[in-house]
């Protein structure tokens, strides 16, 4: 009774003002201001469907963002994405074919090989000490130039119209958004289970990890099993973008190019703290649609397209500066900024900002 | 055998796989009939360690500070057009073209230093930012190739003194200058103990901010020269020159090879070079051996992670058990890198 938590102890109105005052809720925001800036300069936009074909369509995108997020809060990177989206659209062309009867099977393949890479990835990582930017760098090359050799580097195989469905299709007559693309109910039903899944005692040791790996091991953590999950579920979650990205981008080895930076700049852009231990799953997803919305907005605002890449440097340098400044106001009150400096531990990539101690993940 | 174990350096490890991948290399081409030490194949091996060399050096002073830096590629772009556009075949030009490119390198360097170190902006995301930002004004304000260096320009990229291309030594020269600073200067101890534990050197009375910068603006210098000798040798500037060569994640792959701590404050130039000679010597290899372009990927990403794997694991090999550690201030040195 008298040890309420600090997150409780404002009312609800307070609490969700404190959310949007942090990064990680301040993304919302940034996501409704350019919504509303994008329907204003172009009316259409407001249309519900018009609505859902872009989420729709971001949803591949949103999905990558989650995967990345269990890696980057645990402290580490995930550079192999790209190429594990590339090889699951070039086993889905292959493997598929023509033949619908393929589809389970294959499917089932494909989560397998994702799950797979992930564990080779956290395995590199956690047991042989790799520093996982070098481990996932190297899975991309090794796993980009496997299958670039394979195809030859060319679009290769068409799988049956009915696998293309997944990311294609949608139900039809659903009430007030008129209909609902299955990309967009798949990454609704991930981002519930991410929510469940963050609030499980694995998410809450994902965070203690990624905040202090070596109190979280003297606590009694299994740090090598728990980011190797991390790694494999950030594989499987590049295999459903995978999965989707075959229902409208084609058969090419290349399709995932980039994707690994895109899911990252998304993330940090959902107010993660690169370095690990803070950030919420569900602000990733929607740092994704933030970061579409811009390029929708530029588009609408017909922005040349080759002045895309410098206005979306721009945000993402001046949204992380003032997330920076923003997890430092903290949610809690600080004591003062004259601590005692805690003992650096040697993640990957080390961050300026004090730690605060492990984030209650309010997601 | 632990004796024998922490005698050895990262450093010497390094060395000793550059040593190897040369003995394997000379084998393997010597088997497809080729001289791997004929002065064309050393000279290769040196051309093709020049680029990657320079920013390989300037990407170890930004890791050794705790940054990263991806906008390399892009500034190597940049400067291959700028200064091109300036020479435009003209050589009385090519003095103010390559004082305007360092110059243009320099302030981007200064903008990352001062994003990283005063907006509190990590590296990777300030840097990925500031190469966004070019990557948009070179694809809205140039086109394919650019501008022309004269021949009195393009004559740094193909001179060579006996089997030692003049490009190499150039970089060899930074290198020494690097080691220097790193060794010999105030600010090289500060972008140590900076890299190290920023909190424990702001506490120890340094300018944090100082070694930060400067690292920043020694890499995109480095990185322009890499951009000059580029348009020395293509003798266009292209604006897509940097990308295509991948040169952020591999002069930072390259880094990481050489035994420096990617958390910054542990590692050196000497060991960087070596790391730049495996990935030259292997690129050679299997250009003598005829490997398929998308199978070189493959190796070469098992290569960094085995190669990196070698040291890794020694680290933990070398940890003393936690209660048969000697006492003092060499054990308090020895906890962490």
């Amino acid at each position: 009774m008298s040890t309420q938590l600090a997150a409780h102890q404002r009312g609800f109105a307070g609490r969700v003002l404190a959310a949007v005052l942090t990064p990680g809720g301040a993304v919302y925001v940034l996501a409704a201001a350019l919504l509303i800036a994008t329907i204003q300069a172009n009316p259409n936009f407001g249309d519900p469907g018009v609505i859902m074909l872009f989420l729709g369509r971001t949803a591949p995108i949103a999905i990558a963002a989650i995967g990345q997020y269990y890696v980057i809060v645990s402290g580490e990177f995930d550079l192999s994405m790209g190429a594990v989206i590339g090889t699951q659209v070039v086993l889905a062309g292959n493997l598929i074919g023509e033949d619908p009867d393929r589809i389970v099977p294959v499917t089932l393949l494909m989560l397998l090989v994702g799950a797979a890479v992930g564990f080779a990835n956290g395995v590199l990582t956690t047991l042989l000490r790799v520093p996982s930017f070098i481990v996932t760098l190297g899975m991309m090359l090794a796993l980009g130039g496997l299958v670039s050799y394979v195809t030859g580097g060319a679009a290769t195989g068409n799988p049956v119209d009915e696998f293309r469905e997944v990311g294609r299709g949608r139900f039809e007559n659903v009430p007030v958004v008129e209909f609902l693309p299955y990309p967009l109910l798949i990454l609704i039903v991930l981002a519930i289970a991410a929510v469940w899944l963050m609030r499980r005692p694995f998410g809450r040791n994902l965070l203690a990890v990624g905040d202090n790996p070596e109190s979280a091991e003297r606590s009694g953590s299994s740090l090598w099993w728990l980011k190797t999950r991390a790694f494999m579920l950030s594989s499987l979650a590049a295999s459903v973008s995978g999965i989707l990205l075959v229902g409208y981008a084609g058969v090419h080895p290349s399709v995932g190019d980039g994707y690994e930076f895109t899911a990252i700049t998304a993330v940090v852009l959902g107010g993660v703290l690169l370095g690990g231990g803070r950030g919420w799953v569900l602000s990733a997803a929607v740092g994704a649609i933030a970061l579409e919305l811009l390029f929708t907005l530029l588009t609408v605002q017909e922005v040349e397209s080759t002045w895309r890449d410098t206005v979306q440097g721009v945000i993402i340098i001046v949204a992380v500066a003032v997330a920076a400044r923003g997890w430092q106001a903290g949610r809690r009150p600080r004591r003062s900024d004259t601590r005692t400096p805690s003992t650096r531990i040697p993640t990957p990539i080390s961050t300026n900002q004090p730690s605060q101690g492990t984030n209650t993940g309010d997601n | 055998m632990r004796t024998r174990l922490e005698s050895l350096t990262s450093t010497g490890i390094v060395v000793i796989v550059l040593a190897l991948s040369l003995v394997i290399g000379a084998i393997l081409t010597a088997v497809e009939g080729r001289n791997f030490l004929s002065t064309g194949n050393i000279s290769a091996i040196l051309t093709g360690c020049s680029i990657l060399g320079f920013i390989a050096i300037g990407q170890t002073l930004v890791i050794l500070v705790g940054s990263l830096d991806l906008s390399v590629p892009f500034v190597v772009s940049l400067t291959s057009v700028v200064a091109a556009g300036q020479m435009n075949g003209d050589p009385a030009q090519v003095a103010p073209a390559v004082l305007l490119a360092l110059a243009i390198a320099a302030a981007i360097g200064l903008v990352n230093g001062l994003v990283v170190s005063f907006l509190k902006v990590h590296g990777f995301i300030a840097t990925l930012g500031m190469g966004l930002i070019i990557s948009g004004y070179l694809a809205t304000n140039y086109q394919g190739s650019h501008g022309s260096a004269p021949r009195s320009f393009r004559l740094i990229g193909a001179t060579q003194v006996g089997p030692v291309p003049v490009s190499a030594l150039i970089m060899l020269g930074c290198a020494l200058l690097a080691i220097v600073i790193l060794r010999r200067t105030r600010l090289g101890h500060h972008l140590y103990a900076v890299g190290g534990n920023p909190e424990v050197a702001r506490l120890s009375g340094i300018r944090t901010s100082v070694p930060v910068v400067a690292a920043h603006v020694l890499c995109s210098l480095l990185a322009a020269m890499a951009g000059l000798l580029l348009l020395a040798r293509l003798s266009v500037g292209s604006p897509t020159i940097g990308s295509q060569g991948d040169y952020d994640l591999m002069s930072i792959a390259a880094v990481v090879l050489g035994g420096t701590l990617l958390a910054g404050g542990k590692g050196n130039i000497v060991g960087t070079l070596a790391g730049v000679a495996i990935f030259a010597v292997l690129d050679n290899v299997m250009g003598v051996m005829q490997v398929n372009p998308f199978l070189k990927d493959v190796i070469r990403g098992l290569v960094i992670v085995a190669a990196v794997a070698v040291y890794a694991r020694r680290e933990i090999d070398q940890r003393p058990a936690r209660f048969d550690r000697p006492t003092g201030l060499s054990a308090v040195l020895q906890e962490k890198p």
